[in-house]
């Protein structure tokens, strides 16, 4: 009854970067099958009239004066750069256009 | 890149009708980021304005900028809209490197402002509603530049660096609904509505509003229907539309190259697309696809917004009058013809003279210098006039005109140096020695010089021939390489004439 | 020397302030007995080589006569998943192998600020994902009651380095039982306070909205006075609750000598119990309710009927907003860069790093939570999840009106052999039946010992829920039911623990 195909767990995978062998694809498709037909049940009783929970204790308005606060150094902001130049983090090329 | 194939505009008028839709951000000027307490500042060292939050280091927490809040429903208020009773972030989920967190906290279901309107006026007079959906608050990304590939583009580019000084700056992001029934008017309908959304935010007090830096940013969407079809087209948008002129081309050129597509019998691909300023062409970017799954849901480390009926009703008390209304007590006030003032507005110029005003300028030495030489330079480089020079190097400049300092043929030549980044309008006339000549001592020198080479002037001009002091004011004014004021030297020269 | 690290807290900071024992004598114990056993625990992920310095400080400021906290000089050891700027942060991950943050936790800054001695960091599942600590990149944790078994998880080595007496305090964090568990299988005590309680600033976020760090002690004083420490509002976390608190310490020691039990009304949930509860397990919890009306208390049968759909709901929303909370784990700005072979685009580069960063465990939740969360089944999944989320809260609202504090077994087992459930997912993630219902409410739990199972001789937690706000209710029971069960043991229960190597 499971709708979780190792295509639907390919894309998935590419939705959240992560580089996943074919083995783990395999692997992943039968637990995610399972794991997915145990959790479905919560659908039997999220009725229309139910309201979603997102945040458990009510609260609203934290808000935060418009204020300067510390900030990091240069050298602070790239002290676990994997790699860096000018001040800058580096990366390796960026296929397609910019977002 | 290949050259698309592009319809004339009216024949593609003819055929179809356009429907345009716009998100506009618009960066707001508050102190520090909408998440976090580093400071909002443009031009910093890189990677120096920015706390853990800013970097989403492992630990790090998001809490919300009031200021921004109120900027948000200051914006929102005179756009003509709503304000959510409760409004609440969400997280935009998707990978890319200038997200230090890869997901982007924004609205979704509950934006601060919704359903509003904003009254647009046309050159010709005409009134357009553009429809507001929605106005809501996010924060901006890093800044990518490319290197080892062809002049910073992307494309080629062997690594890209990353200066996240810009992440978590707020944003509002202005989005419309379709507008429709702007027909020919389409481009000239685009370019004001994002003049007027830009005119609100700087009367406002919460942007800049400076284009070419970013501050605010328009997308433009695009479709196509023929005529007598209730269906909408597929839709294009337009990013990287730098300057109201750009607004107003990209639009144009998306109607032309659509409709030859459509016309051929085509069909249109739902995509991004980008303007290209040097060839005033767009080019195909990201398609959309089901891999635009932006998985949004509710922020959990952020609380609702309730701003609450007073703050809303005080804030709304505290608007500048709207655009439409503004615009006729301004044309008023500083007393400019119909056609004086369109060409104001045209230029997207209104808040540049108002602020030239305020900083000492006379409301026509100020329209002068915007329309004329300024607007001038702006369409050789491209560039919109605000971008070029600061109101108060403008109402400068005028000022010294005024005071008889500058001639207007040496004023443009302090605009220029302005422009060029040579300094203040003092500043160029010091180093470029661009000031009028003003010592009678030194012009009554040139004068006798100028005589003692054409003995036979002074007699000229005794005998009534006024028009022979051409020849001296025109040598004086060579000998003084154009900075002389030429109706002291003829005084000064008919002075000469009466006294021997 | 070594009788200093079996004192509690409590205790310690007597000797402390009374200036029987110095800070640097109560560090080296501890760090002493670190060295004799946690090759066999491996509790720790780091030790730290400044925290005899630290205590030196402390005894200089003391000698000087500063007033100092009460719990000044005590040693504290910290979960991995808290950020510290003198000792590394990997919340158990290879991903952020040798990560140093640039600030301190709130709650670490706070225990400093205290005078508390961090001593190390301690070991857990991979970004707090699992029940056992085997889920660790590290390597799992032990058991200090039996070697070869789980000390629960995700914090099984704050509650083991508890448990073997390597540090009197720990923090840990508790997403949907990763205190509780933890303290249930090692005779521990955990708390998992109200969701706000205690701010989350500089803990590596699993699941935002589930996510609560609490104290890890022996004792329920222990962990009031802990509480109280790193308790209370912080404005850099927006969930925090704004209001102040009553001292948790003061419940807990008038729950020690005060009838508190007397009329208390203490609700049994009729969803804990029956299939998947170790007989053993259900026979102390039952002993523990007969004990409590002896002592005065009121038993009261709740139904809770939602409660069934709780691992169901928590299983998607901690997937979800995990998936969204790891994905800035991207070899961009820190941590672990993977180049695939052959070179490749930065997307490459990501998606190559986080396949090699990553346990199994912790791609298996991301794949999840990126499935409840994909458009066409938000609604079914994630949407549904948080609709039940309200559901369990109007059970518990409906419980709160009949009853004071809700009891059960902290979890259906005692601690089972490592390996036992590694390849078995949804077994594992059965284990969090009793305690997730309080992180998907936000109200307050906390686990206490509550004797061995007979039929393993493994300990076995009470696990005590309140409403919203009412941590100090929690204490005040916990520490009366506490006094109770020692006084009729004769023992605390953790004096019956192996004596490990280091003896």
């Amino acid at each position: 009854m499971s709708e979780i195909t190792p295509e639907l767990v390919t894309h998935l995978a590419s939705l959240s970067r992560i580089d996943l062998s074919p083995d783990e694809i395999a692997s992943l498709t039968t637990e995610l099958g399972q794991i997915v037909d145990s959790i479905a049940k919560v659908s039997e009783v999220a009725t229309a009239e139910v309201p979603a929970t997102s945040h458990p204790i009510p609260l609203t308005n934290a808000l935060r004066a418009d204020v300067v606060g510390e900030t990091l150094t240069q050298e602070q902001v790239l002290q676990n750069a994997p790699e860096q130049q000018d001040g800058k983090f580096v990366v390796t090329a960026i296929l397609g256009e910019e977002q | 890149m290949a050259k698309d194939k592009i319809l004339s505009f009216e024949r593609a008028l003819e055929l179809f009708e356009p429907v345009l839709g716009f998100e506009v951000h618009i960066e707001l000027g508050t102190k520090t980021k909408m998440f976090s307490s580093a400071p909002n500042e443009f031009g910093s060292e890189p990677n120096t304005n920015i706390t853990p939050v800013d970097l989403g280091l492992p630990g790090t927490l998001p809490v919300v900028n009031e200021q921004a809040v109120r900027y948000s429903i200051s914006l929102g208020l005179a756009l003509g809209c709503e304000i959510a009773e409760t409004s609440s972030f969400a997280r935009k989920n998707y990978f890319y490197p200038d997200m230090t967190k890869n997901y982007q906290i924004t609205q979704s279901d509950q934006p601060i402002a919704y359903d509003g309107s904003v009254e647009v006026e046309l050159a010709d007079g005409t009134i357009y509603h553009v429809p507001i959906e929605r106005a809501h608050m996010e924060e901006d990304a890093g800044k990518l530049t490319h290197v080892g590939g062809s002049a910073g583009r992307i494309q080629g580019a062997s690594a890209s660096l990353v200066d996240y000084n810009r992440a978590g700056v707020p944003l509002v992001e202005i989005v419309t609904r379709p507008i429709f029934g702007a027909e020919h008017n389409a481009p000239e309908l685009a370019k004001a509505y994002v003049a007027v959304v830009r005119e609100i935010a700087i009367s406002l007090g919460i942007s800049e509003a400076r284009m070419e830096r970013g501050n605010l940013r328009c997308d433009a969407n695009v479709s196509l229907r023929p005529r007598g079809q209730e269906k909408l087209g597929t839709r294009t948008e337009t990013k990287n539309v730098n300057s109201l002129r750009s607004v107003e081309r990209a639009v144009r050129y998306e109607i032309q190259r659509q409709a030859a597509i459509l016309e051929a019998g085509g069909t249109i691909t739902q995509e991004t697309r980008h303007w290209h300023e040097d060839t005033g062409t767009t080019s195909a970017g990201r398609p959309k696809s089901d891999a635009d799954d932006y998985r949004y849901f509710p922020e959990p480390d952020l609380l609702p917004v309730v701003p609450g009926r007073e703050l809303i009703e005080q804030l709304r008390s505290e608007l500048p009058e709207a655009p439409a209304a503004r615009n006729r007590r301004l044309k008023g006030e500083w007393g400019f013809t119909d056609l004086e003032f369109q060409d104001v507005v045209n230029g997207g110029l209104l808040a540049e003279i108002s602020a030239t005003v305020a900083a000492g300028a006379t409301a026509q030495a100020a329209r002068k210098w915007w329309t004329g030489e300024i607007s001038r330079i702006a369409n050789t480089q491209g560039v919109d006039a605000a971008s070029l020079i600061s109101p108060e190097n403008v109402a400068a400049t005028a000022k010294l005109v005024e005071a008889g300092t500058l001639t207007d043929k040496l004023a443009r030549q302090v605009i220029e140096g302005v422009i060029a980044g040579e300094g203040s309008p003092q500043e160029v006339v010091d180093a470029r020695g661009l000031a009028v000549v003003s010592d009678d001592g030194a012009l009554i020198a040139a004068i006798d010089e100028a005589l003692a080479a054409q003995p036979d002037i002074l007699e000229k001009l005794r005998e009534g021939k006024v028009q022979a002091a051409g020849a001296v004011i025109g040598a004086v004014m060579k000998a003084m390489k154009g900075q002389a004021d030429a109706a002291r030297v003829r005084e000064l020269l008919l002075e000469r004439a009466a006294q021997a | 020397m070594s009788e200093l690290i079996r004192l509690s807290a409590a205790e310690l900071a007597a000797k402390l302030s009374a200036g029987e024992v110095s800070a640097v004598e109560a560090t080296q114990a501890h760090l002493d007995r670190i060295a004799a056993v946690d090759g066999d625990v491996h509790a720790f992920l780091h030790v730290s080589d400044s925290a005899l310095e630290t205590a030196r400080g402390i005894d200089e400021r003391r000698a000087a006569g500063e007033q100092l906290h009460e719990l000044a000089g005590v040693p504290l050891a910290v979960k991995d998943v808290l950020v510290t700027t003198d000792m590394p942060s990997t919340s158990g991950s290879k991903i952020l192998e040798g990560y140093m943050s640039p600030f301190d936790a709130t709650v670490v800054e706070r225990a400093r600020a205290a005078g508390l001695i961090a001593i190390g960091k301690t070991n857990m599942d991979e970004f707090a994902m699992g029940s056992s600590t085997e889920h660790s990149a590290y390597g799992p944790t032990h058991n200090p009651w039996d070697l070869t078994r789980i000390p629960g998880g995700s914090g099984g080595g704050s509650a083991a380095a508890v448990a073997a007496f390597e540090a009197p305090l720990a923090l840990g964090s508790d997403t949907g039982g990763s205190i509780r568990q933890p303290a249930h299988v090692t005779g521990t005590v955990g708390v998992k306070p109200t969701y706000g309680g205690v701010s989350r600033y500089g803990s590596i976020a699993l699941a935002s909205s589930l996510d609560q760090v609490g104290p890890v002690t022996r004792t329920v004083l222990d962990a009031a006075l802990l509480h109280d420490v790193i308790g209370g509002h912080d404005a850099r976390d927006s969930t925090s609750i704004p209001e102040s608190w009553v001292l948790m310490a003061a419940a807990a020691r008038e729950g020690q000598s005060g009838e508190v039990l007397k009329g208390l009304r203490v609700g049994v949930v009729k969803q804990f119990s029956g299939e998947g509860f170790q007989a053993g397990v259900e026979q102390r919890f039952a002993e523990t309710l007969t004990l409590l009306q002896g002592a005065g208390a009121e038993i009261v049968e709740i139904d809770a009927p939602h409660f069934e759909y709780a691992v169901a709901a928590y299983y998607l929303i901690l997937p979800a907003e995990a998936s969204s909370n790891l994905a800035r784990y991207d070899s961009v700005r820190f941590g672990l860069r993977v180049h695939p072979q052959g070179g490749g685009t930065v997307e490459d580069v990501m998606a190559a790093t986080r396949e090699a960063g990553f346990g199994p465990e912790v791609k298996r939740r991301i794949i999840l939570g990126t499935y409840a969360l994909s458009s066409g089944y938000y609604d079914a999944y994630y949407g549904s999840a948080q609709k039940v989320r309200t559901l369990i809260q109007r059970d518990f609202n409906a419980a709160f009106e009949q009853v004071d504090v809700i009891a059960s077994p902290s979890a259906p087992t005692t601690a089972f052999k490592l390996g036992e459930r590694i390849n078995d997912p949804l077994a594992m993630y059965l284990n969090d039946i009793t305690t997730i219902p309080a992180n998907l409410a936000g109200v307050p739990g906390i686990s206490i010992p509550m004797g061995l199972a007979p039929e393993d001789g493994l300990p076995t937690g009470l696990q005590l829920m309140a409403p919203a706000r009412a941590d100090d209710r929690l204490y005040r029971v916990a520490a009366a039911i506490e006094a109770r069960l020692e006084s009729g043991w004769g023992h605390t229960l953790i004096s019956q623990a192996p004596a490990l190597g280091g003896k």
